[in-house]
């Protein structure tokens, strides 16, 4: 048996843009086990519950991630909506499945370029970022923040989009169609690019459901999983289907959230062509008594939120499970008989955020 | 519109006693494990697991009364739920019998043990749960 070496991978190297650290142990330049550490910066962000009052908790529960925001956000409503037994107003729903839409495509885009710098393509990472940028002005434009926009609260929305804004969105969006295809074409095609992710950290179906992944890492080996098929928000109306790919591998891994990301540009386009008018919140009364688990399904894969009233002003628990929390195993899995040298690709291509773990 | 299955809830209590064969029974119906989380109640903790199939989730429910509470790994039968039990361990103090991947208290760097049920810790450090 070669001699066995561990060597500590992260919590800081250059290619995590947050703290995880990996014991790897290697024999030669292969990985025969990887321990996985986390915990490094983590906020206790849920105990905060017990000293915000319920609406205004959903502030506290979009920054729970600078990337997917939003979907936090909408997740905690949607979990106290639950409770509450509340029906949001059909435009409210529209508005919320568009800047959901948005903040995935802004989110796949920052990934795409973070893989592009795992592999040392730097303008492929800068182009990656370029496009992403237009997202967040739409963000600005039509909620007012980049990064978190306090737009959703329990019971609607608390901004409105005019049909210009609306018109706005779909048509800058549609103008970047050729870029994008152009950008993602490159991570499709280029052949140095299939060299790094073609083949490398596969995982088959049955490994995804014995490791219960989720997300693109589940969607790229086969399984059709999306929380957006359990009719929520305005997806049933908007004819969503999940991006499934077979090859498990990290190359099927970029290929379903490229597809997402036009996917998403589709979806936006048609839930503003098919906005419904009518109130964008309704008045809530009474507070939450009782429990509720509530998912959405977030750039990187499913999300939990679990919220438990006692018929106060304040929660006795809000519970956030990240979609990198359960990407984890699929993860250590995956790094088990790999190429040292291949370790920090297979790393981003779970799109880890450890920010969103560490909650 | 069609079926909003997110709206249906389905939260059923058992007993700890019946939590290995509950889970093996719903791993072979096809179900993955969610999440798993513990809540602090006056005696001692909730511990809430969720099961996923289809888009449908199955929740189960253990109320454990007790300071120190303890309560067989899952591990063993979803391998995936050393992440959660490492977690209600380090935050609620719960101690899992036959974990697959056990940390020893390290999986969160915390400044005290077990804050978020300071009755669950045992030492001098007591006084100063509650913050995280």
């Amino acid at each position: 048996m070669a001699k066995r070496t561990v060597i500590p991978f992260g919590p800081q190297h250059p290619v995590l843009p947050e703290p995880i650290h990996l014991d790897l142990v290697i024999e030669d330049e292969t990985v025969v086990e990887a321990i996985p550490s986390i915990g490094f910066i983590h906020r206790g962000l849920e105990k905060l519950v017990e000293k915000n009052e319920w609406p205004e908790m959903v502030y506290v529960i979009e920054r729970v991630c600078g990337i997917c925001s939003f979907g936090h956000g909408w997740g905690y409503c949607k979990s106290v909506e639950g409770n509450l037994g509340l029906s949001v107003p059909p435009r409210a729903e529209y508005l919320r499945t568009i800047w959901h839409e948005l903040g995935r495509i802004h989110s796949h885009l920052l990934w795409l370029g973070l893989l592009a710098d795992s592999f040392g393509f730097e303008s492929l990472f800068m182009h990656s970022w370029r496009l992403r940028e237009t997202v967040l002005d739409l963000f600005e434009e039509t909620t007012g923040g980049r990064v978190i926009f306090s737009v959703c609260k329990v019971g609607g929305v608390r901004k409105d989009v005019t049909d210009e804004q609306l018109a706005e969105i779909s048509g800058v969006l549609k103008g970047m169609i050729p870029e994008l295809t152009e950008l993602t074409n490159v991570f499709l095609e280029d052949m140095s690019v299939k060299n790094r992710l073609e083949g490398v950290g596969t995982l088959s179906a049955d490994e995804i459901k014995e490791l219960c992944a989720v997300g693109p890492v589940a969607r790229a080996s086969g399984i059709a999983s999306d929380v957006r098929l359990d009719g929520h928000g305005a997806y049933p109306e908007l004819g969503f289907e999940p991006c499934v790919e077979e090859a498990g591998d990290c190359m099927a891994r970029c290929k379903v959230r490229v597809r997402e990301i036009f996917q998403s540009i589709g979806l936006i386009a048609k839930a503003a062509e098919q906005m419904p008018g009518g109130d964008i919140d309704v008045k809530v009364k009474g507070n939450p008594e009782g429990e509720f688990v509530g998912r959405m399904e977030q750039p990187r894969g499913e999300a939990y939120y679990y919220s438990k009233g006692n018929g106060s002003k304040f929660l006795e628990r809000i519970r956030v499970r990240t979609p990198t929390n359960a990407n984890i195993p699929a993860l250590v899995k995956m790094l088990q008989g790999c190429d040292l040298a291949d370790v920090p690709v297979m790393v981003l291509t779970i799109d880890p955020c450890i920010s969103c773990t560490e909650r | 519109m069609g079926e909003r299955k997110d709206l249906i809830q389905d939260i059923k209590a058992i007993e700890a006693a019946d939590l290995l064969s509950t889970v093996m029974d719903i791993k072979s119906d096809g179900y993955r494990l969610g999440q798993a989380c513990a809540t602090k109640t006056e005696g001692g903790v909730d511990i809430l697991y969720t099961f996923e199939k289809d888009e449908t989730l199955k929740n189960f429910k253990i109320s454990l009364e007790d300071k120190a509470p303890e309560l067989q790994s899952i591990s063993g039968i979803y391998w995936a739920a050393f992440i959660y039990e490492n977690e209600m361990h380090d935050l609620f103090g719960v101690t899992f019998k036959n974990l697959a991947l056990d940390y020893g208290g390290h999986f969160f760097k915390i400044a005290s043990e077990t804050p978020w049920n300071p009755a669950a810790k045992s030492g001098a450090d007591t006084e100063k749960g509650g913050e995280a």
